[in-house]
């Protein structure tokens, strides 16, 4: 254990890295010229234009939003909460309370089990010889350009057959296959990365895969598993496909996204709800996303590109 | 450090425990008994119900693609028939039903019952093998209180499937009573008046008489097949109809040009639309639940569109007879034609267990007809109609309802289902909306019917 520590301590820090640190401050000093900044602003409120639109929209009364564009509020302000209230409230037949519990109860299997076993599987393919190892690999690599949608009948009949449709594993099971190879693909990237002198000084103080992969990898994986959770997260979370083919659409399994689908009515008349809804649907996610925002840059540039 | 760590643990125990309950609330009402209570919901003898027998601890599944708010009504429909045999009724829904259904088929996961919008859909459906064919008690019930033109749009290949449940009528313009009392306009008895009419609005009012959009995301350019339909039945009359729709004449034929024609007089007429938005190519971009809103503003005074769209209008406007909104039967070529299009709704089932028999007989029935209209008029205000003959009208509160089912019922009404819904679905929900579309945006009738009778698939 002591060993490992030290080991830790020594090769953490990048050494005889000149000309690397020469390029990374050459781009720092490129970016925070004003002008750049500047850009970056211009950039940064454009984007958020149309969010912020959507935000005025859902405090807006249904008939000014039939009638006219949201910045019109500006000039004749006009702002109310009933879209909330019928989005919220308990007894409203459109309220998304229910389905904010199904979207909780499907996002949290559906992103640490994925996230989970495609840790092992990295550190089996970056870590331990085996035969096969490289062609294996492959193939969960080319697993990725399956469409999800030529799957969907089959998993369906396959679910049928062992009797889990309609439950909530049918939603966990498939969205952990479907995650699964992007996130052995990066996580094994990240882990080739971890210097092999690191590994082999381990297996000298006696250590086994089990303790490397407890003690060693997962500590130093920390930001990759953040940001590969956080985008599990995201598309678990808005998910509709898998959604509304394996829950059948029943009310006690059916996630936010599918309560936002059926918001509108049956023939779109309710359309105005739509914005409040989508906020409320933002919440979460965006929770999650700045609590681990540092870790997901940190992971985005680790894993990602492979130098 | 130990602390924390202590905390998190703690975390972690509180989010398990928070979990437990989440999984216990939504398995908690697995359990119920069929339920007694039946508040607030439409209540029957339950004498009716004894032919189908005890079916305690059955439940059967139902999928449809309507859903809030009128989805409630539906499922308080069936609670006497809960009450009564003890079965349960699981509705479920959602708006990609269309798509779903097939899914679900395909894949050998199909719900008991499914509440099928489209007769086209229901060919498909029966294809995979999977529909079963519907008990006597249904087809009797249908033979009784629908009718043959009914009857054949549920069957498929010779047999009958799928009983009739809701309609709607689609050959109806809504207009503002007010406005028209104000100026003196009289409701259009034939084709000829309306044409008239138009006329004198737009000389008369200072804006276009009429007010249309098509934009409908994936489904843009429906209005205007609802428009073109309306207007060969009027043209060439039911049987040409029929014959157009199952392509026994060709679509870019003589009848059907003349009718696509009869409609570019409206709505690709400058002078006449569009009220409140702009010219004509802005009836393609603008939203179909936003096309009939200008005649509350004065902008517009006619807009031909579904009784559906009732729903459209913001809440509390006066949609009544002498109110600020009301619709017209789009008349006939005489004021004794009365062709009349509509759509309805099929319920099909994919089972054969005596407990869906049961609710499919029920389903057929008048009891069950009165039971949802009443369920509609108490819920939503009404909205909902059915061609069942056993229909009480009385019931219906709502005047456009009243209206649907006066046009329905109509003894000289010759009542023809959506054409679209009916043809392949490579024309009926493709070719057809698009073209319709481009057609909006300035294409000649004649390329339009020939393109889209060039998408017609080799049968």
């Amino acid at each position: 254990m002591s060993a490992v520590q030290i080991d830790t301590a020594t090769v953490g820090p990048p050494t005889g890295g000149r000309p690397r640190e020469s390029t990374a401050a050459a781009a720092r000093r490129r970016l925070s010229r004003p002008w750049a900044s500047l850009f970056a602003v211009v950039l940064a409120v454009l984007w958020t234009i149309p969010t912020f639109g959507l935000l005025v929209t859902s405090f807006r009364p249904a008939a000014d939003i039939n009638k006219s564009g949201w910045w019109t509020s500006f000039f004749d302000p006009n702002y109310t909460l009933e879209n909330y209230q019928t989005v919220l409230s308990t007894d409203s037949a459109q309220s998304l309370a229910p389905s904010i519990m199904n979207s909780i109860v499907i996002t949290i299997p559906a992103v640490v089990l994925p996230v989970f076993l495609a840790t092992l599987a990295a550190y089996a393919f970056a870590w331990m010889s085996f035969r096969g190892r490289n062609v294996l690999f492959i193939a969960v690599f080319a697993l990725q350009v399956v469409p999800i949608q030529v799957t969907l009948i089959p998993l369906l009949s396959l679910y049928v057959d062992i009797g889990v449709s309609g439950t909530f594993w049918a939603v966990w099971l498939s969205h952990t296959m479907f995650g699964l190879p992007l996130a052995v693909f990066l996580l094994h990237n990240f882990m080739q990365e971890i210097p092999g002198e690191l590994i082999e000084a381990a297996r000298v103080d006696g250590a086994g895969h089990v303790t490397i992969f407890f003690r060693l990898m997962l500590p130093m994986l920390k930001p990759a598993i953040a940001a590969l959770g956080i985008y599990q997260f995201l598309w678990v979370w808005n998910d509709l496909l898998v959604a509304l083919t394996f829950t059948g659409s029943s009310r006690d399994l059916a996630p936010m996204t599918v309560a936002l689908l059926n918001l509108t009515g049956t023939r779109g008349s309710q359309w105005f709800l739509l914005s409040a809804g989508a906020f409320v649907s933002i919440i979460i996610p965006a929770i999650v996303f700045l609590s681990l925002q540092r870790y997901f840059v940190r992971g985005l540039l680790a894993g990602s590109v492979k130098g | 450090m130990n602390g924390m760590r202590k905390r998190r643990y703690t975390t972690i125990a509180a989010s398990a425990a928070a979990l437990a309950l989440v999984l216990t609330a939504c398995s908690s009402d697995d359990g119920g008994d069929g339920g007694t209570d039946g508040t607030g919901a439409p209540t029957a003898d339950c004498a009716d119900f004894e032919q189908y027998g005890d079916l305690s601890g059955k439940t059967i599944t139902i999928y449809a693609g309507i859903v809030t708010p009128e989805d409630q009504p539906y499922v308080d429909s069936f609670k006497p028939f809960e009450d009564c045999t003890g079965a349960k009724v699981d509705y479920q829904a959602d708006k990609q039903f269309e798509q779903q259904i097939l899914v679900r088929a395909q894949a050998g996961n199909p719900p008991d019952i499914a509440i099928i919008p489209q007769p086209g859909l229901l060919a498909q459906l029966v294809a995979t093998g999977t529909v079963v064919e519907a008990p006597e008690g249904v087809a009797a019930n249908v033979d009784e209180f629908w009718g043959e033109d009914w009857k054949a749009l549920g069957t498929v290949d010779g047999t009958f499937y799928a009983a009739p449940s809701g309609a709607s009528v689609k050959s109806l313009v809504w207009y503002s009573p007010q406005e028209f009392e104000a100026n003196g306009w009289e409701v259009p008895t034939t084709l000829d008046e309306l044409k008239t009419l138009s006329d004198t609005i737009a000389a008369d009012s200072g804006h276009k008489p009429w007010c249309a959009g098509i934009a409908s995301d994936a489904a843009t350019g429906w209005p205007v097949t609802d428009w073109m339909e309306d207007f060969v039945l009027r043209e060439g009359g039911a049987d040409v109809y029929d014959q157009w729709v199952s392509h026994e004449i060709a679509f870019n034929s003589e009848v059907p040009t003349k009718a696509l024609d009869a409609v570019g007089e409206y709505l690709k007429n400058p002078d006449y639309v569009n009220g409140g938005f702009g010219d004509v190519s802005s009836i393609a971009t603008t939203a179909f639940q936003d096309g009939g809103l200008p005649i509350l503003e004065g902008q517009c005074s006619l807009h031909r569109m579904a009784s559906f769209y009732a729903a459209n209008f913001p809440q509390g406007t006066d949609i009544s007879e002498n109110g600020q909104i009301f619709a017209f039967y789009l008349p006939g070529k005489t004021a004794e034609d009365k062709p009349v299009l509509g759509a309805g709704e099929f319920v099909t089932a994919f089972a054969d267990r005596p407990e869906v028999q049961a609710l499919q007989e029920f389903w057929s029935s008048d009891t069950w007809a009165n039971l949802k209209a009443q369920a509609s008029v108490d819920l939503t205000n009404g909205g909902w109609i059915t061609a069942n003959k056993g229909l009480d009208p009385s019931i219906l509160t709502n005047p456009i309802d009243k209206l649907s089912a006066d046009i329905l019922l109509d003894e000289n009404a010759v009542f023809r289902f959506d054409g679209s819904d009916m043809m392949p679905a490579a024309v009926g929900s493709n070719a057809f909306w698009k073209e319709a579309t481009s057609w909006i945006t300035g294409q000649s009738t004649k390329d339009t019917l020939d393109k889209i009778e060039a998408a017609w698939p080799a049968s």
